[in-house]
């Protein structure tokens, strides 16, 4: 990508180049975006990250951040949070996966492939409201299942939702989201798989599993662990679809934010939400550093297209 | 390649087993939107999708959701994409540093953008006015990394120096280089970056859900505790809208770069 910047006069490191278009004045035209990135990035990111060391008054302190931090609730959501979106990444990393799998060795620009891809950037943005409409409408009180299970089946076990508001039934519908962005992320990678390798190993008489195990595998594990930290922070920050399924709860870390930040009831505590959203950033800064590590391994093989 | 018979049913089977997963409760919303209304026992019924256009609130949302999405585009072609013209073309110093700037949103979720601009928001909504302009400001911040990424693929693959150079040597103004030359070629990617915008605006429920302000979603998810069924058929109408829209326009590239974003 770096080299094609130098086919043309100007240059990356800004020391050659046609010398009209460098002044200082140039500079002024950066001023308009910074403007707005400062009063929208910049101010946001600044208020919750030195906010996490005020108390509510505006005081420095860190009893906020000790209390958060000491705070059974508090660490009982995040361990939820944690627990509930390394397990739809791990899931929704397989199930895509394979999913995207199933997608790349069919015909490639045939019907099946056109759908599946543009259902999966449809549904990877599913989160939320539709999405507890969709599984209420499946499940819940006279849903789908429901009335086939009164129907068609002896047993009405299929009748009871309410394993739909527990933390599984939360993990089944992120699950939904999971998948399609998993394909998403993952399909070009796997189409950039060279077919002379798969035609190396025939040559040599690798069997399809022998192929997958020792040529596919390993060189798709870093661009597989990438894509599911991708899903994992994508769920981590996920807030939507807990709030709507779950009205009033904090059991995960976004929902105890909201809650702290709009209770309506007098207990609202901004610095509360502040200490537990600089948590939450530093969790998302570490898993984005990782993939952005392990995608600088990827590019080598998976950028010459 | 030819695929052995197992392959095949491994294949199949993936494509079933996700397949049920994801199509039997996108059937179900159909389903429960058709079903007869209260008592009446007599089959099924189109009620539910009769009434979506009477409904004033979802129109209202609606209108007011576009109207975000309009000011987000125009905050992206007027401003993001000419700054990261300039920057390409006149200040290579500050390339590293819009690149970090543009990717910042990555790692700082949705809700905790809500937190920290909450009370500018009141501010704003207090003393100007309560504008859909602060919600648009905080939602063009949320998709700058995927501008900024379709925004540079499509910028490197393009030679912009020495167009630049051309068209001032033939008399072009800064301006007519930038909106005139530039953008032009780079159309694909600043069309991608209008898509997620609109995707993005009409599917947001967090942010504007804790500013209290009545986007598509929320006004969603406020009919569906009065009328399930009405709320179900809208969103059932809205995915078929955003996916015909989606097959309208076989675009590999946009479809990337769509894919990208994140749900928040």
């Amino acid at each position: 990508m770096t080299q094609l910047q130098y086919k043309g006069t100007g240059s990356a490191t800004g020391r050659t180049g046609s010398r009209y278009w460098r002044s200082k004045s140039a500079y002024l035209g950066a001023i308009p975006f910074l403007l707005f990135t400062g009063v929208f990035l910049l101010y946001p990111t600044w208020n919750v990250m030195s906010g996490a060391f005020k108390d509510n008054y505006g005081v420095s302190s860190t009893v906020e951040l000790k209390a958060v931090f000491n705070s059974p609730i508090a660490r009982e959501a995040f361990g939820n949070s944690l627990e509930i979106s390394i397990k739809t990444a791990i899931v929704g990393a397989i199930l895509g996966g394979l999913f995207a799998w199933s997608i790349a060795s069919g015909k490639q620009g045939g019907v099946f492939y056109k759908v599946s891809v543009a259902l999966s950037s449809v549904l990877a943005q599913f989160g939320g409201v539709m999405l507890v409409f969709a599984f209420l409408a499946t499940f819940g009180f006279n849903g789908l299942v429901l009335t086939f299970a009164t129907k068609f089946l002896p047993t009405t076990f299929l009748a009871d939702a309410s394993w739909l508001y527990s933390m599984n039934g939360l993990a089944v519908l992120y699950t939904f989201f999971q998948i399609p962005l998993m394909v998403l992320v993952f399909l070009p990678t796997l189409e950039n798989l060279q077919p002379q390798w798969r035609e190396a190993s025939d040559a040599l008489g690798g069997k399809f599993y022998e192929y997958w195990l020792r040529i596919g595998i390993p060189i798709l594990t870093p661009s597989f662990a990438g894509a599911a930290l991708l899903l994992f922070v994508n769920s981590f920050s996920a807030y939507a679809t807990a709030s709507v399924l779950i009205n009033l709860a904090d059991f995960l870390t976004p929902l105890q934010i909201a809650t702290a930040l709009t209770s309506e009831t007098g207990g609202s505590n901004p610095a509360e939400a502040k200490v537990l959203s600089f948590f939450m950033v530093i969790v998302v800064i570490i898993a984005m550093t990782l993939y952005a590590l392990l995608r600088r391994n990827v590019s080598k093989w998976e950028q010459r297209r | 390649m030819k695929q052995g018979i197992g392959v095949k049913i491994w294949r199949w089977s993936i494509i079933a087993v996700v397949g049920l997963y994801l199509l039997v409760p996108l059937y179900a919303m159909f389903d429960f939107s058709t079903k007869p209304y209260g008592f009446e026992n007599a089959g099924r019924s189109l009620r539910a999708w009769k009434v979506i256009g009477s409904q004033e609130s979802l129109l209202e949302a609606v209108t007011r959701s576009l109207i975000t999405a309009a000011i987000v585009m125009a905050v992206i072609l007027f401003l993001v994409v000419p700054t990261a013209i300039w920057v390409q073309l006149k200040l290579p110093l500050l390339r590293r540093p819009f690149e970090l700037l543009c990717l910042i949103p990555l790692a700082i979720p949705a809700i905790v953008i809500v937190v920290g601009i909450a009370p500018l928001y009141r501010w704003i909504s207090i003393n100007v006015s309560e504008s859909p302009i602060t919600l648009a400001g905080v939602y063009s911040m949320l998709i700058l990394p995927y501008t900024y990424r379709s925004l540079s693929a499509a910028l490197d693959s393009v030679d912009i120096h020495t167009l630049a150079e051309a068209a001032t040597t033939l008399g072009a103004g800064i301006s007519r280089v930038i909106f005139g030359i530039i953008m032009p070629t780079i159309k694909t990617g600043i069309i991608n970056g209008s898509f997620i915008a609109i995707a993005l605006v009409l599917g947001e429920f967090t942010i504007s859900n804790i500013l209290n302000f009545k986007t598509f979603q929320v006004v969603i998810a406020q009919i569906g505790r009065t009328d399930g069924q009405v709320a179900v058929a809208v969103s059932v109408a809205s995915l078929l809208f955003v996916l015909v829209l989606l097959l309208l326009i076989p675009n590999k590239k946009r479809q990337g770069a769509v894919l990208d974003v994140d749900v928040a």
